[in-house]
């Protein structure tokens, strides 16, 4: 389809056109929705197995396994987040056009959470059974892993921004994200613990609820920054 | 009409180079000076404490690192705004001056603070207290910034990654600076206050109000040599660089 150049688009078709273009990429190819969750998955059955018959302290130790699978799977999926458009040329296109930037990297980060993140969420079901979770938390610990991975992919994103330009970025990208993930790690994984124990969620939630939004807002700007330097590389 | 000549001059790194070159061996001198005397006043000449005994001399290191860790930190992260808005080059190697700095003095911090923890507190470390977790989170944004700048082999656009890196991690220092008032820990609320009453006995406090300009002095010397390495292999091929190192050999 055509398009004159001085066409107006709203800032809404903009925001839906990368997104489910970015979701059309994604699902052609099964690996980048696949991955994260097998990984999560089979890092986990390795916890199990090394923890041997001790059930009782995997399950005091779950709420830290399942943030820190959590994660790495979404820390190791981030490296595909900007590479292939950035490999491609079209993000260059992006950021040459006259649309926002803002809303394009808003668009990019959600259907890519929606493909690595969300699946996650989707397999807390079988993760707390992998873990001997009680069923009793599995709302809390479906809210907790939805806030984390959200808040862990924005923040990583800036990270993706930064080495997108490097060959072999993967490592240094884990390495900028870990620090700053900390946070986020702290309040999710007490939210689990809150939840287990049946203490009073409310402080942890709206903790992490902040860092959600926090992160949603102003984590656009240092990524908008990041990928434009990555490109003048 | 304000004079802005030294800010153009800035931008020049000859002219950086030898203004460091006449200022180095005063800061030196007098960061050696003042590093003297507060340690052998705080570890020779004040009285030891009447429940920790000598231990508490440790403070004389410990909190001037800290406090000097946290400082360079910012002042690494204004080096870096200042090369995202102006483009300075300067800035740039300020930036990646201050780093390794800053890295080892909140190493410094960390370990005389285990140190200081386990006759005091009865363990070298905890992970539930928020001083001693955001002061590793900083140690690791030192070594992050410092290796996102390296990985680029030193182009223009590893500057400004880390610059922005630098500007990122601007968010944990004032988690830092509140930690021990918004979360109770084992870690002790601040002493020396500026608005009210110090908690600190006198005797105590005079060596470490000169152990900290002593420690500051002492790191910006260090970022004043490491300013001249990075002048160094940024001007490796110009004329004047290369008549400087043949009047030095």
């Amino acid at each position: 389809m055509l398009v004159s150049a001085n066409e107006n688009f709203s800032s809404y078709r903009v925001f839906t056109a990368i997104f489910f273009r970015d979701l059309t990429v994604y699902f052609r190819y099964r690996g980048s929705w696949i991955n994260p969750l097998f990984f999560i998955l089979v890092v986990i059955t390795l916890f199990s197995l090394g923890f041997g018959a001790d059930n009782q302290a995997l399950r005091v130790y779950s709420p830290s396994i399942i943030w820190v699978t959590a994660l790495l799977a979404v820390l190791l999926s981030l490296d595909s987040l900007f590479k292939t458009d950035f490999d491609d040329g079209s993000l260059e296109q992006l950021i040459l056009s006259s649309q926002s930037l803002y809303l394009s990297v808003l668009a990019k980060i959600l259907a890519h959470w929606l493909v690595t993140g969300f699946p996650i969420v989707l397999a807390t079901p079988l993760i707390s059974l992998m873990l001997g979770v009680s069923l009793e938390v599995l709302p809390e610990l479906s809210l907790g892993l939805l806030l984390g991975t959200g808040i862990l992919s924005f923040i990583g994103a800036i990270g993706a921004s930064l080495t997108v330009s490097l060959a072999s970025g993967g490592l240094l990208l884990s390495l900028l994200s870990m620090p700053l993930y900390v946070p986020a790690m702290i309040f999710g994984a007490q939210y689990l613990q809150d939840a287990i124990a049946g203490w009073p969620l409310m402080p942890s939630l709206s903790m992490l609820i902040g860092l959600l939004l926090a992160a949603v807002v102003l984590s656009p700007l240092a990524i908008m920054a990041g990928l434009k330097l990555s490109v003048e590389a | 009409m304000p004079n802005w000549q030294w800010f153009h001059r800035l931008g020049s790194p000859k002219w950086l180079l030898i203004t460091l070159d006449r200022w180095l061996p005063w800061v030196l001198g007098l960061a050696f000076l003042t590093l003297l005397l507060s340690l052998i006043w705080g570890l020779a000449f004040t009285p030891p404490d009447y429940k920790q005994g000598d231990v508490f001399r440790i403070i004389y290191i410990h909190v001037p690192a800290a406090v000097v860790a946290l400082a360079a930190y910012y002042a690494m992260a204004i080096a870096g705004a200042i090369a995202i808005i102006w483009r300075m080059k300067v800035a740039d190697m300020a930036l990646r001056s201050i780093a390794p700095v800053g890295a080892v003095l909140t190493f410094i911090a960390l370990f005389t603070g285990a140190i200081w923890g386990k006759p005091t507190w009865g363990t070298y470390w905890i992970w539930q207290d928020a001083r001693l977790t955001s002061m590793l989170i900083l140690f690791f944004l030192y070594l992050g910034i410092i290796a996102l700048y390296d990985a680029f082999n030193g182009s223009a656009s590893g500057q400004r990654a880390a610059a922005i890196m630098s500007l990122v991690g601007t968010v944990n220092i004032p988690i830092i600076y509140k930690s021990v008032d918004w979360w109770s820990s084992l870690h002790q609320p601040a002493s020396i206050k500026f608005t009210e009453e110090s908690t600190i006995a006198l005797e105590m406090f005079q060596p470490l109000m000169v152990a900290i300009p002593g420690f500051y002095l002492f790191c910006l010397a260090a970022v004043m040599l490491n300013m001249k390495v990075q002048i160094a292999r940024h001007g490796r091929n110009n004329s004047w660089m290369i008549e400087r190192a043949k009047i030095d050999s």
